[in-house]
């Protein structure tokens, strides 16, 4: 068991996140995934253990500096350093950009853009060393697209890309690869939030007319981990039902 | 036990891919030993390995030729 390989989710007591880290367990990686809470943390360990697998869940802030690096350090040292990062929460605060606020705007920077910066930086002396490593940038259509009211989150989300393009430049001599995933509109409770209108609107929209599954994102997530996908780096892949076609 | 020089020295060689005679202490690691960006932060994680200890990053940046980094060893932990 030793010789796993462990895989870093996080936002994954729900949603997109569960899923990627269930399929990470069914490959074969020790996962540890991530949650706000204590709460959400015990959820991830016990679906991590239900499934038999060694890793478990943990409360991360990864609006903190700090908190990033005590989970990071707790992480190298009960189950060894990540050669996997899946980069995968994030928040909203949706508002029209004149009605914005600023801890609006600021927040959803911090989650979903700064942390990046924390939790990958906080990574790549393993991976570097390992020679191997996957980093995967949970994105959305919405970078590529734009959305009403998401001007703060579009910011993120196409700024994630960009950044996976120059880490991909930086690390591929030690064979890390850097990747996005750029989600459409997938059941969970993110678009759940939204209004019947809205979601009529939307699915319009979406040349196979229904929402994605969770599963469907771990997916595509699973191979671009995996060793037969190592020649594919700083891409961002669409997986969105056809609502946007790059 | 070898000498914190020829430890360096042995460490240099080792990550930068190149034979231990061509290590010389003057030698900067970019210009003379081929080194590229993420070489030279892989020497400093190799040193702090080595020598058990951390290195501030603002310290790391100077550190360009193998003898600043013996003489950084020397002068932090000697």
């Amino acid at each position: 068991m030793s010789e796993q390989k462990v895989a870093l989710v996080t936002g994954a007591s729900r949603g997109i996140g569960r899923a990627i880290a269930e399929k990470l367990a069914a490959d074969g990686f020790t996962v540890v995934g991530t949650a706000t809470s204590e709460s959400g943390a015990e959820a991830i360990t016990s679906y991590l253990q239900a499934v038999g697998n060694a890793g478990c869940g943990m409360a991360l802030d990864v609006g903190s500096d700090d908190s990033v690096e005590a989970v990071l350090k707790a992480v190298s040292e009960r189950f060894g350093a990540p050669l996997v990062l899946v980069n995968n929460a994030g928040i909203t605060r949706d508002n029209i950009l004149m009605r914005m606020k600023a801890d609006e705007w600021s927040d959803v920077i911090n989650t979903n853009l700064n942390a990046l910066y924390r939790v990958s930086k906080a990574c790549l002396r393993g991976m570097t060393k390992a020679r191997w490593g996957r980093i995967v940038n949970i994105t959305s259509v919405v970078g590529s697209m734009g959305n009403m009211g998401q001007s703060n989150y579009a910011a993120t989300k196409a700024g994630a890309e960009g950044f996976s393009r120059a880490l991909a430049r930086e690390l591929g001599s030690r064979s890390v690869t850097v990747n996005s995933v750029a989600p459409g509109f997938i059941d969970t409770d993110m678009t759940r939030e939204l209004s019947d209108e809205q979601r009529a609107l939307m699915l319009g929209q979406i040349p196979l007319g229904r929402l994605g599954e969770p599963e469907e994102i771990a997916a595509l997530v699973g191979f671009l981990c995996s060793d037969v996908a190592g020649y594919i780096t700083g891409e961002t892949l669409h997986i969105n039902g056809g609502m946007y076609m790059a | 036990m070898s000498s914190i020089e020829e430890r360096v020295k042995k460490i240099v060689a080792e990550q930068l891919g190149v034979k231990e005679e061509e290590v010389q202490t003057e030698a900067s690691f970019v210009e003379d030993l081929g080194a590229d960006s993420l070489d030279t932060v892989e020497l400093v994680m190799a040193l702090e390995e080595e020598f058990e200890t951390e290195i501030p990053d603002e310290e790391a940046e100077k550190i360009t030729t193998v003898k600043l980094a013996i003489d950084y060893i020397n002068d932090n932990l000697a």
